[in-house]
């Protein structure tokens, strides 16, 4: 997800619609990315947060969080 | 004087860039994403616009992690110049070599056309043969060039005279107008708009020919 206090251009312009198709009380739409890792047993929560941190998310412009299921 | 201009599948401006560089009379080497080391005593390294990756993940982080911007890194460490231009922008702020970030265009656009620039700083080797409060003319073609810093980083650009160059009529929506900026030790520059499109009367305008010029009067006394 970007963070927040960085402007999410797609975000507002999906808002937009949403408001032009008749959903009202949206009041803010925030787009992110949702990636999905098959792993082997071996690979730990640290090892994905570490993936996180080095290339699947941009730290500067985005907050991620990891869910192992 | 030596330049290398690293290709990525997907780089687009590449061999305009090379262009670009053998008019000031550099001699360019073409530098291979795979390649793991960069040609010797390359006095700069010019990183092209494009979709490196088709712009996979997000602009640049895919080339930020290739081979190639290993050996990039260990240039800008060690006091080597490098010129990122568009997606070569993207690559720099991906390596962590620029701060900051390019998100998509405010205006969710993609643009593309000559825009007016101002020259923020003339001190730096890029932008010695302009002076600050130029105006110049150079085109821009990009989807993601809405740079974005926070408020420390942007205060420590602007006090350290790091803002090359900024937006007359911000096309993009990048905070406080931003369209290019410069390292710390002032030898790595990143800018959205494209020089090497505007180096050549026959491109339509000549502005960013003075880039290409500088960068080799700085080499040539090296």
């Amino acid at each position: 997800m970007l963070k927040t206090g960085v402007l999410d251009p797609q975000g507002e312009a999906v808002r937009h619609a949403l408001g032009a198709m008749g959903f009202d009380g949206v009041n803010g739409v925030r787009q992110g990315k949702v990636i999905e890792l098959d792993l082997d047993d071996s690979v730990s929560e640290e090892d994905v947060t570490r993936m996180c941190e080095q290339l699947l998310a941009n730290t500067v412009i985005e907050s991620y969080s990891v869910e192992m299921g | 004087m030596r330049a290398g201009v690293l290709v990525f599948p997907g780089s687009n401006g590449d061999r305009d860039l090379a262009v670009a560089f053998r008019a000031a009379g550099f001699d360019v080497k073409m530098v291979w994403h795979k390649d793991s080391s960069l040609p010797d005593n390359l006095d700069i390294v010019g990183i092209p616009g494009g979709f490196s990756y088709g712009d996979y993940l997000r602009c640049g982080a895919i080339a930020a992690q290739s081979p190639i911007c290993r050996a990039v890194a260990d240039h800008a460490g060690r006091g080597g110049y490098v010129l990122g231009v568009c997606n070569g922008f993207q690559v720099l702020t991906e390596t962590g070599l620029l701060p900051g970030a390019l998100l998509r265009n405010s205006g969710l656009k993609y643009v593309c056309r000559t825009v007016g620039l101002q020259v923020a700083t003339a001190a730096s080797a890029f932008t010695e043969n302009y002076s600050a409060g130029d105006t110049v003319e150079i085109p821009i073609a990009h989807h993601d060039g809405n740079y974005f810093a926070d408020d420390d980083t942007l205060a420590r650009l602007h006090g350290e005279d790091r803002v090359a160059f900024t937006y007359l009529d911000n096309p993009n929506g990048s905070v406080q107008d931003i369209a290019g900026i410069l390292s710390e030790n002032r030898r790595v520059l990143g800018m959205m708009p494209h020089p090497e499109r505007a180096a050549d009367p026959v491109l339509g305008g000549t502005d960013g020919k003075a880039m290409f010029h500088a960068l080799a009067g700085t080499f040539a006394t090296a």
